[in-house]
């Protein structure tokens, strides 16, 4: 696989400590990449190194073989929605969609963006008329109307309500994969990233610390960070961790849901029963003092009993230093 | 309707009448006198009179395009970019504001006069037997101008900009915009209320501005010093002619500039940061920066630092010198011991003071009527009256109560009040309402309502909650526009010269006269005590 777009070595300085990259990210064309993260990750100074709104102090970013790293953002190509939109107040609809648009042939091609988006015949409506929805796809029928190259998206869901974003999250894939247009995505919520990303970048204190789908996020996480913040995870140390077989010195990560209640084990009591329905969450404090976490059957034990804990399948890690 | 809504409505009309009687009354009668009688005929004959009318139009033109081509690239310049001095520049640029508009006139007269220091080092330098130019007409009236009016585009242009999202510039460059496209189709059309409220604020400014035309135009007239001139010959009803003419070019312009100002709903969407100010890297761009940026400070300060020297002049020392040949402090001691001096210092002290108190007071009245207890059709009247002083000019409040208030009719409202000392502090009052209004109002706006109600709730009655709550609140808005108003009425020229007495003579007609005598140390000597007393009070009332 060539690289469509291609970051090696991209690092940018702030201050003295902090510190994004050196980040070395392969991206085939068409491919649909959410960089996942929690705040202070760098993942928004990313997607502004890629943009061009910054520039790197080392590596290059490449697009098609082309190099683009000191360009400026004007002329990328790249599309960008803008976490708050960014719509300019003193233009209506349709000459936002315009603004990176040629005069000649502007009218037809606003018009077929805003049907992309679900919004025809809105261009003389003033965005300030619009609903938080409807902004955010006059945003993206903005930045898909010049036909950029990379489309790069900061949060664009984090300001819809929740059952509003979960709609619009089917909608921008299947619009995005429609287009077959090449996507990064910035977000720190993982369902997010799950549902949308074809493949996931983890970042943490501006490294990428893991690129791969969901599955393999989720299931062979390549550090610790990537196995406790992708998922819900019990992390044991010591003691407990030995009981459940890990090796001396070993940190232990378990997914609850492989956490079952056993006739030995790790013993310990009930202290806490979060019904969901399907399932139960059980907090479960082992005599150390630890709290584990278990999904099980609703009816698998009672707040208050004491049990013992099998591990069907754990996440070994070294200790980070 | 309750008793207590009732008494709200009666408050409120009680202080609608109040305002009317004292802001809109005198505007009518001038209007009706100037309806009667010949004086429309003359005004219509008299080329001199269109001409002048011509001018105020063209001056105040001129001079929002002169404040607007300094005002803006400096506000560019120090919001955006990041150079040594940045700060202290940033606010030494706002000088012009602490000179009061006559001793910005007499300053400037002093340092680029013909006989001002400028002038006589140009002629020893070259050896000319004539001053090298007279600083009169259209361009001495525009220099002055261009200096004192520059900051209000500065600083609306750096507030503009500091609203401004940064976003927004970006969210244009990854559309293919580049920086010239950028400013001219995002940047300049998000500062159109900014840009738009200077050119008003200028515009207003220059088309009531009389000192300058009074000290530099010579034979070139402009409205404000016709009407004075009139006034002066006691030719009333010319006067009161001229003065609905300018107090109309005042409101057709004003409904003008309006309608470009757009809604100010511009900036509801932005929700993120201002742009990072870009480092100037290159040693060289920066050095030059930083000293284009200390010579200008020290350019804008040249009229202070004359000022502080001429007032260190005794009188008849200076004659043909570059510089003055003796220094001493003998004005000031002459200003503070002699008890016909310092009169007028002690009136415009006290008149300053007393119209600040009494504006504030009605601007608190005001406030606590128009917000949220007063139904919709009694707000706006409130409002309207309290901001129409702003919207014309000083001369025209001037003449407009000189003529109401010389004849006695009870019945009508109308006392003589012409001749006593009370009538120039009345006037003070009408010009600070709008200063002092805009403020409280603006400074009770940002008060959420739910704190009195929480002080209600406390067991705090409504005057307790008010002195508990809504005042330490309104403290920075009532230092804000009470300074401002106090200032104003302390250097202020254009009203006191139509209305003044000897027994309330202020400072600004004690340095005309003493100027009109040759004792231009004496004349200084006032104008740095204004600009001192001036900046200290600004100072005050700006801090937070």
């Amino acid at each position: 696989m060539t690289a469509f777009l291609a970051l090696a070595g991209v690092t940018k300085r702030w201050a003295h400590e902090v510190t994004v990259g050196p980040v070395t990210l392969d991206i085939a064309r068409g491919e649909f990449v959410a960089l996942l993260g929690p705040s202070g990750s760098g993942k928004t100074t990313l997607l502004r190194l890629l943009a061009g709104f910054e520039t790197p102090d080392a590596g290059s970013v490449q697009v098609e073989g082309e190099e683009v790293t000191r360009l400026p953002p004007a002329r990328r190509r790249f599309g960008m929605v803008f976490q708050h939109y960014a719509l300019f107040p003193h233009l209506d609809v349709g000459a936002n969609v315009a603004f990176g648009l040629a005069k000649t042939g502007a009218e037809r091609r606003v018009a077929a963006a805003l049907a992309l988006v679900d919004l025809a015949g809105f261009e003389r409506r003033r965005v300030q008329e619009l609903s938080g929805g409807q902004q955010q796809r006059v945003a993206l029928a903005r930045a898909l109307a010049p036909e950029p190259r990379v489309l790069l998206l900061d949060e664009p869901l984090s300001n819809l309500d929740p059952t509003l974003r979960e709609r619009t999250r089917r909608e921008l894939r299947a619009l995005i994969k429609r287009l077959g247009i090449t996507t990064l995505f910035v977000t720190h919520e993982q369902d997010e990233a799950f549902d949308l990303g074809d493949r996931i970048a983890v970042l943490s204190r501006g490294r990428v610390e893991q690129v791969g789908t969901a599955d393999v996020l989720y299931e062979q996480p390549a550090t610790l960070f990537v196995a406790t913040f992708v998922g819900r995870a019990n992390v044991l140390r010591g003691a407990p961790a030995q009981a459940l077989g890990a090796a001396n010195g070993q940190v232990l990560v378990v997914r609850p849901e492989r956490l079952r209640f056993g006739a030995k084990g790790l013993g310990g009591v009930v202290r806490e029963r979060r019904y969901t329905g399907a399932a139960a969450f059980f907090q479960v404090e082992t005599e150390g003092g630890e709290r584990l976490e278990v999904l099980a059957a609703p009816d698998a034990a009672r707040v208050g009993e004491r049990v013992h804990l099998e591990a069907v399948k754990v996440l070994p890690f070294a200790e980070p230093r | 309707m309750t008793a207590r809504e009732r008494g709200r409505v009666l408050a409120a009309a009680a202080l609608t009448l109040l305002l009317a009687w004292l802001v809109l009354y005198p505007i009518l009668l001038v209007g009706v006198d100037a309806a009667h009688g010949d004086a429309i005929a003359a005004f219509a004959r008299r080329p001199g009179e269109w001409q002048a009318l011509w001018a105020s139009v063209w001056i105040s033109l001129a001079s929002v395009a002169l404040a607007a081509a300094i005002g803006i690239p400096l506000a560019f310049l120090f919001e955006w970019l990041e150079f040594p001095g940045r700060k202290t520049l940033g606010s030494l640029i706002a000088l012009p504001a602490v000179l009061p508009p006559f001793v910005g006139v007499i300053a400037f007269l002093f340092l680029y006069g013909e006989s001002g220091f400028v002038a006589r080092a140009v002629q020893q330098l070259l050896g000319l037997a004539e001053p090298p130019w007279r600083l009169q007409g259209a361009g001495a009236i525009l220099l002055v101008h261009a200096y004192s009016m520059y900051v209000y585009f500065y600083l609306f242009t750096r507030a503009g900009l500091a609203k401004l999202d940064a976003s927004m510039l970006e969210a244009a460059q990854a559309l293919g915009a580049g920086p010239w496209v950028t400013l001219r189709r995002v940047t300049l059309p998000l500062l159109r209320p900014s840009l738009a409220g200077a050119a008003l604020l200028v515009f207003m400014t220059a088309l009531g501005s009389f000192s300058a035309p009074y000290v530099f135009g010579g034979g070139f007239r402009v409205m404000t010093t016709q009407i004075v001139a009139s006034k002066l010959n006691g030719e009333l009803a010319l006067a009161t002619v001229e003065t609905v003419a300018l107090a109309l070019v005042a409101i057709v312009a004003l409904a003008l500039i309006r309608r470009t100002e757009g809604s100010d709903v511009l900036f509801a969407l932005g929700k993120g940061i201002a742009p990072r100010r870009r480092q100037l890297r290159r040693p060289a761009v920066r050095g030059l920066a930083a000293a284009a940026g200390w010579l200008f400070a020290f350019v804008l300060l040249l009229p202070h630092l004359t000022l502080l020297l001429v007032s260190l002049v005794p009188y008849g020392t200076w004659t043909t010198e570059t510089l003055p040949p003796q220094v001493s402090l003998v004005n000031y001691q002459r200003l503070l011991a002699e008890p016909d001096r310092l009169a007028p210092l002690l009136n415009s002290l006290w008149m300053a003071a007393a119209s600040t108190a009494a504006a504030i007071a009605i601007a608190l009245a005001a406030g606590a009527l128009v917000r949220r207890r007063l139904p919709w059709r009694w707000r706006s009247p409130i409002e309207t009256l309290i901001a129409l002083p702003w919207a014309l000019p000083g001369t025209v409040f001037a003449i407009a109560l000189a003529a109401t208030f010389a004849v006695h009719e009870p019945l009508a409202l109308r006392w003589v009040l012409v001749g006593t000392v009370v009538l120039l502090p009345l006037a003070y009052v009408v010009r600070n309402l709008p200063l002092t209004g805009r403020a409280v109002l603006a400074g009770f706006g940002q008060i959420d309502p739910a704190l009195e109600e929480a002080a209600a709730s406390l067991g705090a009655g409504r005057w307790t909650a008010f002195r508990r709550v809504t005042l330490p609140l309104l403290k920075p808005a009532l230092m804000a526009g009470g300074s401002l108003a106090f200032v104003a009425a302390l250097g202020d020229f254009v009203t006191s010269i139509v209305l003044y007495t000897y027994d309330n003579r202020p400072i600004s007609i004690e340095i005309m006269s003493s100027l009109r005598v040759n004792e231009i140390g004496v004349a200084a000597a006032f104008g740095v005590i204004l600009m001192l007393v001036s900046a200290a009070v600004l100072g005050v009332g700006a801090r937070r």
